[in-house]
């Protein structure tokens, strides 16, 4: 990362990169502005009922997002960002990612793939997918014996 | 000086959660003939949520996710973390710092910094 100012691109200059050390020094580095990402960073959770995979997707058309799921836990997440439609503009800066992604996880237990709801708010996908009975944690009885 | 908080500034938003980690948010900047475009991507964050200042030629913008999961749910594995965005920016001084206005739509802010007029373009009439 440069951090001479750069005379010539006085316009939009970052600050402080203070922070950005401190931040690598405990490991809170953002992992994405030197990477171009493969795909949306995810959150997994679970409970006894559902997986809840969140994914940080933010400016995206819902319509142009594509989220399967195939052989009960293989979830893929596809879509597509446009490049922000300016006319007459001159890039200063450029960090978000655009085009076409797709991440492909395995999930860790099988889910109801028809079950499953997807709902996208303030640039987040949030997906709930039940688990199949099967997956589902079960009370065995105990019987006493002899 | 400008103050586009634009929610009411009570607390400092860091104050909230101080153990809360913070990532700097990727930005593109855009220059047209009559403003500054700052577009930063904040993913799960609610408009009440951001703070977006101007002040002495530095451009600030902080925000703050909201999305918290349920006690009950726990998780399995997690890519990112960070209740907290902030990232702070030298603006040119031909900004027209009074007009400055931000919007947030599906997590992605966006910042419009108008130029002042002594530097917009203009056409200069040639008289023959």
């Amino acid at each position: 990362m440069n951090r001479v100012r750069n005379p010539f691109n006085a316009l939009f200059n970052e600050v402080s990169s203070v922070q950005e050390e401190v931040s690598r020094l405990f490991g809170r580095a953002n992992p994405f502005t030197h990477a171009a990402p493969a795909g949306p960073p995810l959150n997994v959770w679970e409970d006894d009922q559902a997986l809840y995979v969140e994914a940080d997707l933010p400016g995206l058309d819902p319509a142009a997002l594509d989220v399967t799921v195939t052989e009960g836990n293989q979830l893929t997440i596809q879509g597509e960002r446009a490049a922000p439609d300016i006319k007459g503009a001159v890039w200063v800066r450029q960090e978000r990612p655009i085009g076409r992604f797709s991440r492909a996880v395995t999930l860790p237990a099988l889910v109801d793939a028809d079950k499953v709801e997807a709902v996208y708010t303030d640039g987040v996908l949030k997906l709930t997918l039940p688990k199949h009975e099967a997956a589902k944690p079960r009370k065995v009885q105990v019987k006493s014996g002899q | 000086m400008s103050d586009l908080a634009l929610k009411p500034n009570g607390t400092t938003p860091a104050a909230d959660d101080a153990r809360a980690a913070t990532v700097a948010p990727r930005v593109d900047v855009l220059e047209t003939e009559n403003e500054f475009l700052l577009l930063a991507d904040l993913p799960g964050v609610r408009p009440d949520a951001v703070d977006v200042r101007y002040e002495q030629g530095e451009l600030t913008v902080h925000g703050r996710r909201h999305d918290a999961a349920p006690a009950a749910r726990r998780p399995l594995f997690g890519e990112y973390a960070g209740s907290h965005f902030h990232r702070v920016f030298a603006v040119t001084d031909t900004v027209a710092a009074d007009r400055i206005e931000a919007e947030l739509k599906d997590g992605v802010l966006t910042v419009r910094l108008p130029k002042i007029e002594a530097v917009k373009p203009r056409k200069i009439a040639v008289r023959g």
